[in-house]
């Protein structure tokens, strides 16, 4: 799994290492059962404190993607699977979103925007 | 979470310095930095905190314990590294150790030789003929060796080369890897925090400016640069602190939204833990 912290960015930290963690899972980068590292040793290697992995820990078990058991570690969760398909369409919502944004800040139609995904589409 | 160390209200004066209700708590698992200029309390907080100097009023509680009643119990379960140390020069560091280790009810031979083979420490050798790093080592291999809970160490970094300071920040997540519950350390060398620290305290002028998270404080300050004509009044209202050149200036804010709508082509960057400290004592504005 890669992690890549941006010091530029007004994203907050525990933000982007969640968005990441989470990223990595619906890539099928880490599937069910993987462990991921203890809060300590994620929090040292990502120079980041341990407050922050713990309140991405704490978020993302809520959300279903991960199983924290105590005193052996924390693992992946795919159980879920609902959550997560939901969660692949809502990363390509938020995607098509931005992309929209940009499509109407330079007047660029939905006709116009439809047919070029067309041929993006397919091309792909 | 528990905290692991409470203060309250702590007062305590001098003739020309005063800790002015100092409160503040450590919670369990974290690497807490105390940071703040010379002068500002650190060392006066710390020696307070362990009875080492008489405090005027507040409560301290280590590990729920009240200080005032269990200050036994507490020491035997934190380790201590102050500046100095407080060792009897004419000593080798094994006679030294005797007398020290002799106080603790679960000192930890073993644990002793292996910081003293990890540091290159020489038992043999007397304690007045240690350099400043060598003396700090021999302080840590001391504190760490008698399974304390938590470690207080009051500028342990000062005086050190890069190298040494660098193990020494290694020992010390090693240590809360190892199950540690905590360690408090006062310094004024910012980068030690910025790789290391999970919370951090500022005080100034003998009082707590702030206690928060690392990187929530890296997340809400933002160091602005930009064109200095385009510094209003209302503007300048914004920055904790504000430095000025002919050619723009920089400034630490809290508030970059709207700095953000005030004031337009900035650039942003994150401040580190020393652009944070330097904007909360303040600065030209």
């Amino acid at each position: 799994m890669k992690i890549l912290i941006s010091n530029t960015s007004d994203t907050p930290l525990y933000q982007q290492i969640k968005d990441q963690i989470k990223d990595a899972i619906l890539k099928e980068e880490l599937v069910e059962g993987d462990a991921l590292p203890s809060i300590r040793a994620f929090a040292n290697d990502l120079k980041v404190s341990v407050l922050t992995i713990r309140r991405v820990y704490e978020e993302l078990e809520q959300e279903g993607f991960i199983v924290s058991q105590v005193g052996i570690g924390t693992f992946v969760s795919t159980s879920n699977l609902e959550l997560l398909r939901d969660s692949k369409r809502r990363l390509v919502e938020q995607k098509m979103t931005d992309m929209i944004q940009t499509a109407k800040s330079l007047k660029i139609s939905k006709e116009e925007l439809n047919s070029m995904m067309d041929i993006l589409y397919e091309e792909a | 979470m528990n905290d692991i160390l409470t203060v309250s209200g702590l007062n305590k004066s001098y003739d020309d310095f005063s800790l002015k209700d100092v409160t503040f708590s450590l919670p369990e698992g974290c690497i807490t930095g105390f940071v703040g200029v010379n002068g500002a309390g650190k060392t006066t907080t710390l020696r307070t905190l362990l009875g080492l100097t008489n405090k005027l009023s507040g409560k301290i509680q280590f590990f729920g314990l009240d200080m005032d009643k269990n200050e036994r119990e507490i020491k035997d379960r934190i380790g201590i590294v102050l500046d100095g140390g407080g060792f009897y020069e004419e000593l080798s560091l094994g006679e030294m150790k005797g007398i020290i280790s002799s106080a603790y009810t679960s000192w930890s031979e073993q644990d002793f030789k292996r910081y003293m083979d990890m540091f290159s420490l020489d038992p043999k050798q007397k304690i007045n003929s240690l350099s400043k790093g060598m003396r700090m080592k021999y302080a840590l291999a001391l504190a760490l060796s008698h399974n304390a809970e938590l470690l207080i160490m009051d500028e342990p970094t000062s005086g050190l080369d890069p190298l040494v300071r660098g193990q020494l920040l290694k020992i010390l997540t090693e240590y809360m890897e190892n199950g540690g519950k905590g360690v408090f350390f006062s310094t004024h060398i910012t980068s030690d925090l910025d790789k290391i620290a999970d919370m951090l305290i500022m005080i100034d002028n003998g009082r707590i400016v702030f206690r928060e998270e690392k990187d929530t404080l890296l997340d809400t300050y933002r160091l602005v640069k930009g064109d200095s004509g385009a510094l209003t009044t209302d503007a300048r209202k914004l920055f904790l602190s504000i430095s000025e050149t002919d050619f723009g200036f920089t400034g630490i804010t809290k508030q970059i939204s709207e700095v953000r709508s005030y004031i337009p082509n900035i650039m942003v960057e994150r401040p580190t833990i020393e652009d944070i400290m330097l904007g909360n004592i303040g600065g030209e504005k």
